[in-house]
């Protein structure tokens, strides 16, 4: 995502070296009874080796969906993959290569944490023999050595008295210790991606700190590459160095985590940041995106945003836009949505500036959102 | 468009809700003879008025305490101990048919509005259900007041003969408003009203209540753990942990001028959406302690930095501080806040540890 990083490989070609992660054109759909979902349709984006990079979106946007993808854990069917779709990691493409290979890069050089331990930890195995198995599988040590090694890997998170710990199931633990032992467990085998989807959403604020706080360090400690998935542009802002925003499976924005949270460029995202309560619109009313997300069944024509935007006009009904590099900005900073192209010229320049008014003050609309 | 300010109103007159020593406790059974082996400390000992027009706020971590204290000040639970006094009339000793008479100007939204929605019940019953236990049985003058509480919500007046389940989630919230509407209550407790929502349909019910409020004078108690949204929806706001008010005062006196380690930490924890402002957080370590076994004397003492700063005075774990008075309306319960300074908070930070924030609890 970085200006070195953007110049994109040809389809079927690895990406250059610096690049661990390359999605291109992914599309996961799911059939379902009443159609199907195009949950994630056509999402491109690339990290480098060590670099931070966080996925934003309200619920239902095809967060999830993304990472799953990546980590190949999603059941086929009732998804789909689409054939063009390609996911290169470390110089191989994932997304269609043997799913044997895959597990060998599962856990060991790509680790998840999810958002509610509790479901993805088993519940009968205690602590010290699911990191021990997941060092067993990978490492090819022995028993005593994997042992160490989860002992290790607990006290490098700071769970006190690991040796004891080792020996409890997770159901005996607080969710913010239960988050530490997945911590630990996706980093036992130094993982050059880390996903982490939702790690701190069901924590409360000061245990979410305890894990950011953590995560940062191990990171940096560790220089694995982290993919954050997350619906809090708080947590986006303190955690990532680089942004992608999606909407209705698509990527409507990235940047910089700078230049995605200061100078957003599609009115999504400029929406959602009007919209946060903050100390500054205190006395002033919130602004409000109008409406709801689309259903999949039903999505907008062209434009998926359009029904709700407060800038739209014919062209945004009748072209789907691209993801257009936002003029003026380094190649990495996209926006889809046509007030980036040469039509849009005039009602850009005023759309910013209603949206520099909105952050001020916030921006009312008393009517049926509905 | 005028905008709605949160004003500040000064805490003088007679205040519409008044509460005093309230307690809540709720008994654990266990064995073969189900005897009582413990006791929750739900709420235990809480202090605080709402006056008239305001919002009053309590923020606080999962657990402590803040949904039993709200309906304990409805009596929708029966309290243990303590005072609740509603526009003068103390409601705790209030006969069953008085009370029911006095909750048509009490009226609470509660925290899921997946869950509190009856699934098999149209909408307006739902909303109905409380005007016709207030009394109205004609069926036409409810529908009436059913469908005016929707069309002020912001919801069309046809959705009456529709089900829970046809509705997002934003406009489920707005039903629940609606239900509290509907019997013109005076006092609304709103317990959590956003917190199941998407950022952009938050702020469509929090311009809501605002406007409600401004409109039909209403005093809000708004439970929250989100600070960002307490800030700029409040006027006054109570900081709670472990089933006690551990700070309170305007929004100005916490957001600015905190002085309980707690709310300090709580305001420190917040993530920020603007990246400029990225700087390194004072972190509590380990967890909340359960409400079974509050720790002796001051209930934050295991996780309190600043007693850690301190040298560990003995005091705060054999004394339990008082919500003591430090400035006019601002209230603090902690025997060394005169203590912190700028330079104390940042020297902690400067000194902990972000990986060793885990307490090593027995094994
Ligand atoms: N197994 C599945 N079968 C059918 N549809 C699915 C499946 N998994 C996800 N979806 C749909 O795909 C879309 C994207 O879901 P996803 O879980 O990726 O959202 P998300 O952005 O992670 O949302 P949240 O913030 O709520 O976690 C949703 O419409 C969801 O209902
Ligand atoms: N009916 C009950 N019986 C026993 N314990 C209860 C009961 N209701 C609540 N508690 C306990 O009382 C404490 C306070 O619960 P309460 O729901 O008031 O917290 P809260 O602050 O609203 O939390 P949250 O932010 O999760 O909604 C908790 O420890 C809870 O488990
Ligand atoms: S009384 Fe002691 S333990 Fe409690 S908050 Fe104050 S310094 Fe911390
Ligand atoms: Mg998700
Ligand atoms: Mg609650």
């Amino acid at each position: 995502m970085t200006e070195t990083l953007s110049a994109p490989a040809p389809l079927g070609s690895p990406p250059a070296h610096e690049v661990l992660l390359d999605v291109r054109d992914m599309k996961t759909h799911f059939k379902v009874l009443d159609g199907i979902v195009p949950a994630v349709d056509g999402v491109s984006f690339s990290l480098g080796r060590g670099q931070t990079l966080g996925i934003v979106g309200e619920s239902g946007s095809g967060k999830s969906v993304t990472a799953l993808t990546i980590m190949r854990l999603l059941d086929i069917p009732p998804a789909v993959i689409g054939a063009e779709s390609e996911v290169w990691f470390d110089g191989r493409e994932i997304l269609h290569m043997p799913l044997d290979s895959m597990r060998r890069i599962r856990g060991k050089d790509m680790a998840m944490i999810f958002q509610e331990p509790l479901t993805s930890l088993n519940p009968v195995l205690s602590i010290g023999e699911q990191i021990g198995e997941q060092v067993r599988l990978h490492l090819k040590v022995s028993r005593h050595e994997a042992r160490d090694r989860s002992i290790e890997s607990l006290r490098s998170v700071g769970i006190p008295s690991p040796e004891a710990r080792i020996k409890q199931f997770p159901h005996e633990m607080s969710g913010g210790m239960r988050q530490r032992v997945m911590i630990a467990m996706a980093l036992s085998c130094e993982p050059k991606l880390l996903i982490a989807d939702e790690p701190t959403t069901a924590l409360d604020v000061t245990i979410q700190a305890q894990i950011l706080e953590l995560l940062k360090v191990i990171q940096q400690r560790t220089g694995s590459a982290l993919l954050l998935i997350t619906h809090d542009l708080g947590v986006v802002a303190e955690m990532v160095d680089h942004v992608v925003v999606m909407y209705a499976g698509q990527v409507v924005e990235q940047g910089t985590a700078n230049e995605v949270m200061l100078e957003p460029k599609a009115p999504y995202t400029m929406g959602l940041l009007e919209s946060i309560p903050t100390a500054e619109k205190r006395g002033g009313r919130l602004s409000v995106i109008k409406g709801v997300v689309p259903s999949p069944f039903h999505l907008p024509p062209a434009c998926r945003f359009e029904p709700r935007c407060p800038y739209a006009w014919d062209l945004c009904h009748e072209v789907a836009p691209e993801l257009y590099p936002v003029v003026g900005s380094g190649s990495g900073r996209r926006a889809r949505c046509h007030l980036h192209q040469a039509a849009g010229e005039s009602r850009r320049v005023a759309a910013l500036e209603l949206h520099a008014d909105a952050m001020r003050v916030g921006r009312g609309l008393k009517e049926d959102p509905a | 468009m005028t905008a709605e300010t949160p004003q500040s109103i000064s805490p003088a007159g007679a205040p519409l809700l008044h509460v005093k020593g309230l307690k809540k406790h709720f008994p654990i059974h266990g064995g073969i003879l189900k005897r009582q082996v413990a006791t929750v400390y739900a709420v235990d000992g809480v202090d605080f008025d709402v006056f008239p027009g305001e919002v009053f706020s309590l923020v606080g971590e999962s657990g402590c305490g803040k949904t039993t204290l709200g309906r304990s000040v409805l009596r929708l639970t029966e309290p243990t101990a303590g005072e609740v006094q509603f526009d003068g009339t103390d409601i705790i000793g209030l006969p069953v048919d008085e009370l029911r008479r006095l909750r048509r100007q009490m009226q609470i939204i509660f925290q899921d509005p997946f869950g509190s929605l009856n699934p098999r019940m149209p909408i307006s019953d739902i909303i109905g259900e409380g005007l016709l236990a207030q009394g109205l049985t004609d069926r036409k003058a409810r529908d009436k007041k059913v469908e005016d509480a929707l069309e002020t919500v912001g919801l069309r007046r046809e959705y009456t003969r529709r089900y829970p389940h046809e509705f997002s989630g934003g406009q489920r919230q707005r039903i629940g408003v609606a239900r509290a509407l509907a019997l013109e209550p005076k006092f609304i407790v709103c317990d959590e009203p956003v917190s199941a929502l998407d950022v952009s349909i938050q702020s469509q019910v929090l311009n809501l209540l605002l406007d409600l409020r401004r409109d039909f004078n209403l005093t809000y108690l708004f439970i929250s753990h989100n600070l960002s949204v307490i800030q700029y929806f409040s006027d006054r706001v109570g900081v709670m942990y472990l089933g006690k008010i551990m700070e309170v005062g305007t929004v100005d006196d916490l957001y600015r001028n905190a002085r309980h380690p707690y709310t300090i930490a709580l305001l420190s924890a917040i993530p920020d959406p603007d990246p400029r402002r990225r700087q390194k957080r004072l972190v509590l370590k380990g967890d909340v302690p359960s409400p079974v076994a509050p720790p002796p004397g001051c209930r934050f003492s295991t996780r309190c930095w600043l007693r850690e700063q301190l040298g560990n005075p003995e005091r705060c774990t054999t004394e339990e501080p008082e919500l003591r008075v430090i400035s006019t309306g601002h209230r603090v319960a902690c025997h060394f806040e005169d203590r912190i300074t700028a330079t104390t908070v940042a020297d902690r930070v400067a000194a902990q540890s972000v990986i060793d924030t885990a307490i090593a609890a027995p094994v």
